[in-house]
C-alpha cells in the first residue's frame, strides 16, 4: 500500500505535527536541557495550561491562542516559584538531587492531575475557533489548520528563544550559567536568580503550548503522562538546550511516528520514535545538537 | 556481625513461619489479596534499591522488568501449563538478562539520561507485548489457575506464601550486597563513578551484575502476577504506576540502608491498599503526590535516615 | 367470637408492631463493587455509579428491599485490571456484602470473573465484553446490550451491504475493547463476503490522525467500521472533516465510544452529522419505557453537582436497570440466596428503563440491544439539542427504526 503522494502527505504531517511536538518541548528543553532540572512534571504544567485556556475559551469567548498568550505572565510566576521551592529544597543542599528531584516532580505531577480532576471533572475538553476542524487545500492535498497553526508557533517560539537566549544580555546569562556557575558567580552575577528567571521563562512558553495541546486534540486531565516520553525523548535527542536542535529533533520525531503509522504497521509507531531515542542516547549520549563534547 | 546474622535468619524465619501459619489458620482471604500486593511491592522495592540506591543509577523502567515477568508466565502456562516454580524460574532468568541488557546501558549513559533510556525501553517492550498475539496482545488474555498444591487450599494463599519467600530471598540478597564488598564497591561509584574506577574498583563487573541481580528480581516478583490475576493486559502489567510506586517506596523508606525499602514498601504499600478501600477515589492519588512532596523535601533520607537522626541525637543528649 | 376477634387483632397490632421495629433495625442489603474513579474508565465509571445510586435512592424511598435499606459499597479501582481482585475480596470477606456488581467495563472485570465463580456469587456485569466465554459462570448476568458476540459488527456490516458496499477498512485502537470489535468485524465481513482493503491498529496516546486517515483514503473503502476510544474517537472525527474521507464511502463508524458522552458531542458538534455510531440509548420516541423519563429527569439534575456526562445516555440507564434486576429478583425470591436469584434471572424476562431484558446461557443478552443510528443535522456548541429527537435517528433493528440511511458519508455530512 505504498504510494509517492501518501508518503509526501505523510512527511509533510509529520512535518508539522514534529513542530507541535517541539513547541511542547521547547519549556523542557530550557529547564531540564539548560538547567538540568528533572522537570518530569513539565506535561502536568502543559495539561494545566491547556485547562487554563479551555477555562478562558469556554466561559469568556476568549481565543485560545490570545487565551495562551494572556496566560503567559501567570505562568511565569508560577515557574518562578516553583524553581524558588525546588531550591531551597534540593540544589541548595546539593548532592543528589537527582532521583528526588524526578520524585519531587512526579508529586507535584500527582497533584496537579487531581487538582484538575476536581475542578474540571475527567471528561475531554476540547476548544473552539475558527482554525479548528477546517483545513487547508493545496490541490489535491489537504492540511488541517490546527497544525499549520502549531507550525508557526512552534518555529516563532524557537527564532524568539533562540535569539533571546544569544542576543539579550539575560538569554546570554542563563546559557553561561548553564556552562559554569561558579564563572558566574565570581563575575558577580547572581546564578540562582538567573536560573529563577530562565525556570520562568520555560513555564511562560508552557501557556502558549497549552493552548497548542488542546487546539490539536482534546485534553483529559491525565494526558500528561503520554507526554512525558515524548518531550523528554525530543529534549534528549536535540542535545541539551538547543532550541533548534529541539526544533529539528521533534520534526525528525513527528516524521518518524507519521510515516509508520501510516505506510507500515501503526501499532509499532511508538516503539519506532522510542528506539530512535535509545539509538541516539547510544551513539551520540550529547545528543544531536549537544553542547556537550 | 555474626549475631545481627542470627538475628536476621530468625528474623526472617520467624516472618515466614508466620506468613505460613497465616495461610493455615486465617479463613477470610482479603489480607492474602491485598497482603501479596504489599509483599510484591517490597520485592520491587528491594531490587530497585539495589540499582537505584547503592549504585545511584535511577530505573524507571520497573514496569518493564514487572510486565515481562507477568507475561513470561503467561507465555509459559500457556504454551506448555508449567508450574509455578518453572514460571517464577524462567523469569528470573529473562529478567537477568534484561538486567545485563541494561547494564550495557551504563556504559554510554549515565544520570538522568539513564534514566530516560529506561522509559524509552519500558515503551517499546510493551509495543512488542501488546503486538504479539500469542499472548493476547492489546486485548489481554484471560487464565484458569492449575489445581492448588498441599499444604495450601487456596491459591491465593499460595501466591502469598511464595511472594513472602520472594521478600526473604531479595532482602537476603540485598543484605548480603550492602555487607559485602560489592556494596562498598557500589557505594565509591555511586560517590564518583571515576575517581571509583581509578582507584581499581571494578565498576563496570559491579554494575552489571547489580543490574543483573535487581533485573531477575523484579521480573520473579512480576512472574506469580499472571496467575494471581489470571488475567494480563499489557496496559495493567506495564502501568506507569509499578515505576513510579517502587521509586517513592524506595525513597520515603531510604536507600541507604537494606530496610529502607522494605519499610516504605511497608508504609506506601500498605497505605494504597488502606485508601483503595477507603477514601478511594481521586483523593488516592493526591495522597500519593503529597507523601512524595512531603518525603522528599522534610525527610531527604527517608524514614531510615530520620531514625538515624533521631538516634544520634538521643546519643548526644545522652553524651 | 367479638372477643376474640379482637384480640386476635391486638395480637396482630403487636406482632406488626414488633415485626416493622425490627425490620428498621435490620442491617441494610450491602450492594459492593468497583468502580472507575480515576484512570481512563473514570468517565464512564462515575456516570454509570450515579444512575445505579439514583435507583438506590429509589428503592429506598420505596421502602428498601425485604424491608432492609439498600446500601452501596463502592471503591475505586483506578481503571486497571490489577486492583479489582483484592477489592472484590474485601467486598466479600470483610465487607460482607450480599450482592455484587461488576466494574465498568472489560479490563477490571476479567480477573475477578474465576473468583466470583469460585465463591458461587451471583455478578451483574456492567459493560464488559465476553468476559465470561472462557470461564463459564453460570451466575454471571452481563447487563450490556451487546447479545451474541458478532451480533455488534453485523449490525453496522449489514447496513453497510444494504447501501451497496463490497469493500471495508478496519481502523481500530491498540486496546482490549477495540480490539474485540475488529475481531468479530473481521470475522463477519469474511462472512458477507466483504473484501477487507484497509485494517490497521493504531497506538494509544496517538496525537494526530491525518497521516493514517490519509492512508485509509487511499484504500478506497466503501464501508470504514472505527472502533476507538473518546480521545481518539473526536481526533478521528476531526481529521476525517479536514482531509475528507473520498466520496465513495457509503458508511463510516460503527463502533466509535466516546459519541455517546455529552461534552464529547457537545465539543465535536456539526462534525458528528453523517456518522453512523452504536449506542445503547438514545431519546427517540421508541426508546422510552417505564420510569426511563423520571430517571432522566433525576439523573439531569443530579449530574451537574456530581460533575458527570450530562446526558448520561450510554450507560447510567443501564446502572439503573442493572438495580431494577435485582430488585425484581429479589423481591420474587424473597431472599437473597445467590442460586435462587441466579435461577430467577437466568428463567424470566425483566421489564427495565432500558427495555425488556432477558439473558442466554452463557450471560450476555439473548438479543442484541445495540442501537445503531445516524447523526442528522447536529449544530456546534450545543449540548441540550441532543435531548430532542431526530439528532440521532436509529437506523438498526428494524423494531426500533426511527429513519433511512443516508449515503454516501459526504452527503450526509451537508
Amino acid at each position: 500500500m505504498f504510494s509517492f503522494e501518501l508518503l509526501r502527505d505523510a512527511v509533510l504531517i509529520g512535518v508539522l505535527l514534529g513542530c507541535f511536538y517541539a513547541a511542547v518541548s521547547l519549556g523542557l528543553s530550557i529547564a531540564f536541557g539548560l538547567l538540568d532540572v528533572p522537570h518530569v512534571a513539565h506535561p502536568a504544567f502543559l495539561v494545566l495550561a491547556a485547562y487554563v485556556v479551555y477555562f478562558l475559551n469556554e466561559h469568556y469567548g476568549v481565543d485560545p491562542l490570545l487565551a495562551g498568550l494572556l496566560i503567559t505572565p501567570l505562568f511565569f510566576l508560577f515557574g518562578l516559584v516553583a524553581y524558588r521551592l525546588y531550591y531551597e529544597t534540593f540544589e541548595k543542599r546539593g548532592s543528589d538531587a537527582g532521583v528526588r528531584g524526578i520524585a519531587f516532580f512526579f508529586g507535584i505531577a500527582f497533584i496537579i492531575e487531581v487538582l484538575i480532576i476536581l475542578q474540571f471533572g475527567v471528561d475531554q475538553r476540547s476548544v473552539t475557533a475558527d482554525y479548528v476542524g477546517k483545513a487547508w487545500r493545496i490541490g489535491e492535498m489537504r492540511i488541517p489548520f490546527r497544525l499549520v497553526v502549531a507550525f508557526v508557533v512552534a518555529v516563532a517560539l524557537t527564532v524568539l528563544l533562540t535569539l533571546y537566549l544569544s542576543r539579550t544580555f539575560m538569554g546570554r546569562a542563563i546559557r553561561a550559567v548553564a556552562q559554569d556557575q561558579e564563572a558566574l558567580r565570581l563575575m558577580g552575577a547572581n546564578p540562582i536568580r538567573i536560573k529563577q528567571w530562565a525556570f520562568g521563562i520555560a513555564t511562560a512558553v508552557l501557556g502558549i503550548a497549552g493552548a497548542l495541546l488542546i487546539i490539536v486534540a482534546p485534553v483529559e486531565p491525565t494526558l500528561d503522562r503520554a507526554y512525558i516520553g515524548r518531550t523528554f525523548c525530543v529534549v534528549v535527542m536535540a542535545g541539551l538546550g538547543s532550541m533548534s536542535g529541539t526544533l529539528v529533533a521533534a520534526i525528525i520525531l513527528g516524521v518518524a511516528e507519521t510515516i509508520v503509522l501510516t505506510l507500515f504497521g501503526a501499532s509499532w509507531a511508538p516503539a519506532i520514535s522510542f528506539a530512535m531515542l535509545l539509538g541516539v542516547l547510544a551513539v551520540r549520549p550529547q545528543g544531536l545538537f549537544g553542547r556537550r563534547s | 556481625m555474626k549475631r545481627t546474622g542470627i538475628y536476621f535468619w530468625t528474623g526472617a524465619a520467624l516472618f515466614l513461619g508466620a506468613a505460613l501459619l497465616m495461610t493455615q489458620v486465617i479463613g477470610n482471604q482479603y489480607p492474602f489479596f491485598a497482603g501479596y500486593v504489599i509483599l510484591q511491592f517490597i520485592v520491587l522495592a528491594v531490587a530497585w534499591s539495589i540499582l537505584g540506591g547503592y549504585a545511584g543509577y535511577v530505573n524507571f523502567g520497573t514496569a518493564a522488568f514487572f510486565g515481562i515477568g507477568v507475561y513470561t508466565s503467561v507465555f509459559l502456562f500457556k504454551a506448555t501449563g508449567a508450574p509455578l516454580p518453572v514460571q517464577i524460574a524462567a523469569a528470573a532468568a529473562i529478567g537477568a538478562l534484561m538486567g545485563f541488557a541494561l547494564g550495557l546501558l551504563t556504559l554510554r549513559m549515565q544520570g538522568i539520561f539513564f534514566s530516560i533510556a529506561t522509559i524509552a525501553a519500558t515503551i517499546i517492550i510493551e509495543t512488542a507485548i501488546t503486538n504479539w498475539r500469542y499472548v493476547g496482545g492489546a486485548a489481554g488474555i484471560q487464565l484458569q489457575r492449575p489445581a492448588v498444591t498441599a499444604p495450601f487450599d487456596n491459591y491465593v494463599e499460595m501466591l502469598f506464601f511464595v511472594q513472602a519467600m520472594l521478600v526473604v530471598l531479595a532482602v537476603a540478597i540485598s543484605r548480603y550486597i550492602q555487607r559485602s564488598w560489592m556494596g562498598r564497591g557500589l557505594q565509591a561509584l555511586k560517590d564518583d563513578e571515576l575517581a571509583a574506577e581509578c582507584t581499581g574498583v571494578p565498576t563496570l563487573r559491579l554494575k552489571l551484575m547489580a543490574c543483573v541481580i535487581s533485573g531477575a528480581l523484579m521480573c520473579a516478583a512480576g512472574a506469580p502476577g499472571a496467575m494471581y490475576l489470571q488475567y494480563a493486559d499489557p496496559s495493567s502489567a506495564f502501568n506507569l504506576n509499578y515505576s513510579v510506586s517502587t521509586l517513592a517506596m524506595s525513597l520515603i523508606g531510604g536507600t541507604a540502608h537494606w530496610a529502607g525499602p522494605v519499610i516504605g514498601a511497608i508504609v506506601l504499600g500498605t497505605t494504597q491498599q488502606l485508601l483503595t478501600v477507603t477514601i478511594s477515589s481521586e483523593v488516592n492519588v493526591l495522597v500519593l503526590g503529597v507523601m512524595l512532596v512531603l518525603f522528599v523535601v522534610a525527610a531527604p533520607e527517608g524514614i531510615i535516615g530520620l531514625v538515624r537522626k533521631v538516634r544520634r541525637k538521643r546519643n548526644e543528649g545522652e553524651g | 367470637m367479638k372477643r376474640r376477634t379482637l384480640l386476635g387483632g391486638a395480637v396482630a397490632v403487636a406482632l406488626l408492631g414488633l415485626d416493622s421495629a425490627a425490620l428498621a433495625q435490620q442491617a441494610p442489603i450491602k450492594i459492593g463493587m468497583s468502580m472507575a474513579q480515576t484512570g481512563g474508565l473514570a468517565g464512564g465509571g462515575k456516570a454509570s455509579l450515579l444512575g445505579i445510586e439514583v435507583w438506590r435512592d429509589d428503592v429506598n424511598a420505596k421502602g428498601g428491599l425485604l424491608g432492609r435499606k439498600v446500601e452501596l459499597v463502592v471503591y475505586d479501582d483506578k481503571s486497571s485490571a490489577s486492583e479489582t481482585p483484592a477489592i472484590y475480596s474485601k467486598l466479600l470477606d470483610v465487607d460482607k456484602v450480599d450482592i455484587l456488581f461488576a466494574p465498568y467495563a472489560t479490563v477490571p472485570t476479567a480477573p475477578l470473573m474465576p473468583l466470583v465463580k469460585q465463591r458461587g456469587m451471583l455478578l451483574i456485569g456492567n459493560f464488559s465484553f465476553q468476559v465470561n466465554s472462557k470461564v463459564g459462570h453460570d451466575m454471571w448476568f452481563n447487563n450490556a446490550p451487546w447479545g451474541p458476540a458478532d451480533s455488534w459488527a453485523s449490525s453496522f456490516l449489514d447496513l453497510g451491504q444494504k447501501a451497496g458496499g463490497k469493500s471495508i477498512a478496519l481502523l481500530a485502537a491498540d486496546q482490549e475493547f477495540a480490539q474485540n470489535l475488529a475481531k468479530t468485524a473481521r470475522e463477519v465481513a469474511t462472512k458477507l463476503g466483504m473484501q477487507v482493503v484497509f485494517d490497521q491498529a493504531y497506538p494509544p496516546s496517538t496525537v494526530e490522525f491525518s497521516g493514517i486517515l490519509r492512508a485509509l483514503k487511499a484504500a478506497k473503502p466503501d464501508i470504514v467500521y472505527v472502533a476507538s476510544y473518546p480521545p481518539d474517537s473526536a481526533g478521528i472525527l476531526r481529521a476525517v472533516n479536514e482531509i475528507g474521507i473520498g466520496d465513495n464511502v457509503k458508511l463510516f463508524g460503527g463502533g466509535m465510544v466516546g459519541l455517546q458522552f455529552g461534552t464529547v458531542m457537545e465539543n465535536l458538534g456539526s462534525l458528528l452529522n453523517g456518522v453512523v455510531n452504536y449506542n445503547t440509548w438514545l431519546p427517540e420516541p421508541q426508546m422510552y419505557n417505564d420510569g426511563t423519563k423520571a430517571f432522566f429527569e433525576t439523573y439531569t439534575k443530579r449530574a451537574v453537582e456530581a460533575k458527570v456526562d450530562p446526558l448520561g445516555y450510554y450507560l447510567a440507564p443501564y446502572g439503573y436497570a442493572s438495580g431494577q434486576m435485582i430488585e425484581q429478583a429479589i423481591k420474587a425470591v424473597g431472599s437473597l440466596d445467590q442460586k435462587a436469584l441466579a435461577k430467577y434471572l437466568r428463567e424470566n424476562t425483566h421489564k427495565t428503563i432500558v427495555g425488556s431484558i432477558t439473558f442466554a446461557a452463557d450471560g450476555e443478552w439473548k438479543e442484541s440491544g445495540v442501537v445503531q443510528a445516524q447523526f442528522r443535522g447536529v449544530k456546534d456548541k450545543n449540548i441540550e439539542q441532543f435531548r430532542s429527537p431526530g439528532k440521532q435517528v436509529i437506523l438498526f433493528p428494524a423494531k426500533l427504526k426511527s429513519g433511512d440511511l443516508i449515503t454516501p458519508f459526504e452527503a450526509a455530512r451537508k
